[in-house]
């Protein structure tokens, strides 16, 4: 019988059974001298309270005021978060505010294409907030009539009110084509899209796990999931070619990789309609994706927090949908929704997490004490979302003015010799800009972009921040553009192509 | 204890070990786990474990990678694998691992999942905050979520005594409308905003933290992190002040939501630091030092202490004395002080003083300053907990950095924002609040106390806060855990009185309660005795 000793991998052939023995028993020692320096002088024995009584005065009197004690630290992981960012996508946004143009007083201003916001439907909002917002926080008291004060100040279910999660479940069955109907039991209200997902990463996966990402993927995932978490992302890198469109086989490749590197792959992550690209995922590539799940035994996340902001002619299908009609093992499939960019309502800070698991609904809800959406919020969105004309209106409105704007902006770029990306939903389109890279690479791409920032007055988002393989995309956001602004782009956008090209 | 200085030790051992380890006896030896296995047979044992250790490491290491549903797939390109060479596993390794378990991997997934698929499993650090809910403190608040007390509706209701759900607020209802209309303008509610608040806000919760401390100190506006509810910003405290495997101490009886807010998410541990009924349940710094010690030995890196003041659940107010000695204590051992002062507005003794933190080390120099850290709860103050907001008060610049970015992750909304500027901006509301709130707090907290002394039920002194502690060691059958567990289910079954046991704040002592006493008016109070006087017939027959 073959004798095993430790380390007998490494050490395999002649002479393992010695040195098997003893590398470990050197590594022990070590470690122990290690630990004996580290200790600082023995501390007293806290037990004999008689003689430990003068000894500690006389210590502190030593020591304190003045004596040169080094600061105090702060935690290995706050560090890095204490210092300026260093992606493009958050240097961009910092650099806007230093500096922010206005079409009357700072026409020289950097103007901000980085940020998913929309002002477009502005209008109809205000409209709707001066007409009901009283009213929806005046709840009438059931007793005396008069203005019932507890309905918005006391502490409530955490995972949000009733009457909110129903009134949630009905707008997203609506904005999602009608065909999908979802379970206010199944569904947890969050203060915001991030914290959504922040939550649901931390149920689903422990530290140190991994989950793949089809890249160009969203480069606030990277602060929202792997700061406080642990969790790793894998990009899964998809092609121009395939107008970034995920693969089953690429999934597989890279959990494979994944796995011999020994991560253990917990799920996967995509947005749809994808951000930064903002293509569509069809009918048949959710199905492929989910079956590739359940044959790899991992939860899929969809972040469909731009589903109703789709303007093209492709259809929108929610992951929840395709879960519901195939005989799936639904409890791996999770979303997250938001009004944030549906209803332009960023200040609202309102996300949605919806699963099939049940202990994944638990344990979220009993995270929101974390954040947890304030009840004021609740009593304006539950009036809000059941005014279903408002909603109707509104949602016709937001698509028609999203894909007019992105026509003219789409065509700016056109006239300039600048493609674009298919693309059929989201605030953004997808530029592929590697004509004006002066070398094709990570490098040029980010010339280019100090470039814009610094040279053209525009923030764009560079690939690379979105974890692009190929060099020389950007995310241009434009629904917060007025129509006139356009002009004033492409304008930008053109001196500095005949600068970088003379 | 035999100690051998380190540096004439390593040369004899690199002497030995070389040689095998033959038998000198002249030279003392030293082996691995010498300290373990001291004397005779020192030397052998002292090898033998290390080498077992490492034995059952690999093997440990081999079983696990064996049950890894290896992909039974040809893997699709073996060499492309090889441009980024792993540093932990020898290509040997693999190969050997791969010859070995290929065919078995194979035939055991053909076995299991694929058809059935089993079922997707959620993280283990999510099934521990799942299985959180048994504890008393649990169990009490689904009671009363499922059967409340109304004093016309439903008089047979559980009252909630357990935590602080304020129903009495005077401030919104006397004048609801211009509070929110002014603060709700739709170009402020919309756009995206600072999630660590406007300085508008920031500047009126200064203000406001001002006017609670009786303006003895005034805080700079610019150290201000706003959070959504103190949970997290203890939490993103915790997370920028410990690493993972950290530790804080918390001197005993502390509140039960620690367990939660620093636990769950940050994995920093928690070291209970037991004070005592002897000492009035008051912190003395020689506990505080042995527990430190205790964890050092135990080789815990203990990073910080986390105090409330006014202190949850006794109420009591930390002097100006306990603040310098516990500053002392985190100056000699470099850590950092949270001091959570979240019922600063609800001190309701006549007289009594309430020092913050910020206070003491005003004077202080920079070093000093950038330990301290202060956690403050608008909704607490205010009387309105369905706002959920609260606010990091730092001296540390890295923290507040840290803190602002984490602050995208449990933001304050745009409209809670404004609705707050809108209500506390104004001083003279604001001092108005803070009186009645505490006059209120007072007149409910002396009824109770009175109540409780004619039932023979003695409590601590309570200063501030909405709790008081109470002692109700005389009634319990038996002196210890179980005994005060039985009588808190008297308490919630036969009172119908929802009150948090000492075991849930970490009290090392059984027979304390904490009873909350702000959701209580004085007309209650009567009621609540009525029911405690029944739980104590039935104790003592």
């Amino acid at each position: 019988m073959r004798l095993i000793v430790p380390l007998q991998g490494v050490v395999q052939g002649r002479g393992g059974l010695f040195v098997g023995s003893l590398i470990p028993c050197c590594l022990f020692y070590f470690l122990q001298l290690y630990l004996k320096r580290r200790r600082s002088p023995p501390p007293p024995p806290p037990d004999s309270d008689s003689t430990e009584l003068p000894r500690t005065s006389s210590r502190s009197s030593l020591f304190t005021r003045g004596n040169s004690i080094g600061r105090v630290r702060v935690s290995s992981r706050a560090a890095p978060l204490a210092k300026p960012p260093d992606s493009p996508y958050y240097i961009g946004l910092e650099r806007v505010k230093t500096d922010p143009y206005d079409r009357v007083s700072n026409r020289d201003g950097i103007i901000q294409l980085g940020l998913a916001e929309s002002t477009l439907c502005f209008d109809l909002l205000q409209r709707w907030m001066s007409d009901n917002l009283m009213e929806s926080l005046m709840i009438q008291s059931d007793v005396d009539g008069g203005f019932d004060v507890s309905s918005i100040a006391m502490y409530q279910p955490f995972e949000g009110l009733l009457e909110v999660r129903v009134a949630f479940a009905d707008f997203m069955s609506r904005i999602m084509g009608g065909n999908v109907s979802f379970d206010p039991s199944n569904m947890v209200i969050t203060a915001g899209g991030t914290p959504a997902v922040e939550v649901l990463a931390f149920c689903l996966a422990d530290h140190g796990n991994a989950f793949l990402i089809p890249s160009p993927y969203y480069p606030g995932f990277d602060r929202d999931i792997k700061f406080r978490t642990g969790i790793e992302l894998i990009p899964v890198h998809c092609r121009s070619s395939d107008n970034f469109t995920v693969t089953v086989s690429a999934l597989e490749q890279s959990l494979n990789q994944a796995r011999k590197r020994g991560s253990k792959v917990s799920g996967i992550l995509f947005s749809n309609p994808s951000n930064p690209v903002g293509n569509i995922l069809s009918r048949e590539t959710l199905h492929a994706i989910l079956s590739f799940a359940q044959e790899k035994n991992i939860h899929v996340i969809s972040d469909e927090i731009f589903a109703g902001s789709v303007y093209g002619d492709k259809e929108f299908v929610s992951l929840a949908e395709v879960a519901a009609s195939g005989d799936f093992d639904k409890s791996r499939v999770h979303i997250i929704y938001g009004l944030s960019k549906d209803l332009s309502l960023p200040g609202f800070r309102t996300g949605v997490i919806y699963s099939f698991h049940e202990d994944v609904v638990s344990a979220a809800k009993k995270l929101m004490r974390f954040c947890s959406m304030p009840v004021p919020v609740q009593r304006i969105l539950i009036s809000l979302l059941s005014d279903t004309r408002f909603i109707e209106e509104y949602m016709a409105a937001h698509k028609q003015r999203i894909r007019d704007k992105h026509f003219l902006f789409v065509e700016g770029l056109k006239q300039l010799g600048i493609p674009c990306a298919e693309s059929g939903g989201g605030l953004y389109c997808w530029v592929d800009m590697s004509s004006l890279l002066t070398s094709y690479s990570q490098k040029g791409e980010l010339e280019l972009f100090e470039k814009l920032l610094s040279v053209a007055k525009i923030n764009a988002t560079p690939g690379t921040a979105c974890y692009c393989i190929e060099p020389g995309w950007f995310r241009c956001c434009f629904t917060a553009l007025a129509d006139e602004d356009i002009p004033v782009i492409m304008e930008r956008i053109k001196l500095l192509a005949e600068s970088s090209t003379s | 204890m035999t100690r051998t200085e380190p540096n004439r030790s390593s040369k004899s051992e690199s002497e030995n070990s070389g040689g095998g380890g033959g038998g000198t006896t002249a030279m003392r030896v030293i082996v691995p786990l010498q300290g373990v296995v001291q004397g005779r047979g020192g030397l052998f044992l002292g090898s033998v474990i290390p080498c077992a250790f490492f034995y059952f490491l690999q093997f440990y290491l081999k079983r696990n990678r064996k049950n890894e549903p290896d992909s039974g797939e040809p893997i699709p390109n073996p060499d492309s694998d090889s441009a980024s060479p792993d540093p932990t596993r020898s290509q040997s390794v693999g190969n050997l691992t791969e010859l070995a378990s290929l065919p078995r991997s194979l035939s055991r997934i053909l076995l299991s999942p694929r058809l059935s698929g089993g079922a997707a499993s959620v993280s283990g650090r999510a099934s521990c905050v799942i299985k959180g809910g048994d504890s008393p403190y649990h169990v009490g608040q689904k009671r009363v979520e499922e059967d409340p007390y109304d004093e016309s509706g439903n008089p047979d209701g559980v009252i909630e005594l357990g935590s602080a759900h304020t129903t009495k607020m005077d401030w919104v209802s006397e004048d609801p409308g211009e509070a929110i209309s002014d603060g709700l303008c739709m170009s402020g509610i919309a756009s995206y905003e600072p999630c660590h608040g406007l300085i508008e806000l920031k500047t009126a919760v200064a203000g406001f933290m001002s006017e609670a401390t009786k303006n003895s100190v005034s805080f700079d506006p610019s150290q201000l992190v706003l959070t959504s509810g103190a949970a997290s910003a203890i939490e993103i405290l915790s997370f920028c002040l410990a690493d993972s495997g950290n530790a804080f101490l918390v001197p005993t009886p502390c509140s039960p939501g620690y367990d939660r807010d620093v636990k769950w998410r940050t994995g920093v541990d928690l070291i209970h630091v037991p004070c005592r009924s002897a000492d009035n349940f008051n912190i003395s710094m020689l506990v505080l030092d042995r527990g430190f010690y205790l964890a050092k030995k135990r080789g815990v890196k203990i990073r910080g202490v986390i105090i409330s003041n006014p202190w949850n659940p006794t109420g009591t107010l930390l002097t100006r004395e306990n603040l310098y000695a516990l500053l002392d204590f985190a100056r000699e051992r470099n850590i950092h002080i949270i001091s959570n002062e979240v019922f600063a507005g609800s001190v309701h003794e006549e007289g009594g003083e309430f020092v913050s933190m910020a206070e003491i080390v005003d004077t202080e120099e920079n070093v000093d300053r950038e330990r301290v850290h202060i956690i403050y709860d608008l909704s607490k103050d205010l009387s309105f907990p369905g706002l959920r907001t609260a606010a990091i008060y730092s001296f540390n610049e890295s923290v507040l950095s840290a803190s602002r970015k984490l602050t995208t992750l449990s933001p304050v909304s745009s409209p809670t924002q404004h609705l707050l500027i809108s209500a506390i901006s104004s001083p003279k509301f604001v001092q108005r609040f803070v009186k009645t709130n505490r006059e209120r707090l007072m007149r409910v907290y002396t009824e109770l106390v009175k109540g409780l002394k004619e039932l023979g039920i003695e409590c601590t002194r309570s200063s501030g806060g909405f709790f008081c502690w109470v002692d109700m060691r005389g009634f319990m059958s038996s002196y210890s855990e179980k005994g005060e567990i039985e009588l808190w289910n008297k308490l919630l079954n036969i009172g119908k009185i929802n009150v948090i046991p000492g075991s849930c704040c970490h009290c090392i002592e059984p027979g304390w309660f904490r009873l909350c006493f702000s959701n209580l008016s004085e007309t209650d109070v009567p009621v609540v005795m009525n029911r405690i006087r029944k739980v104590c017939e039935t104790c003592k027959s």
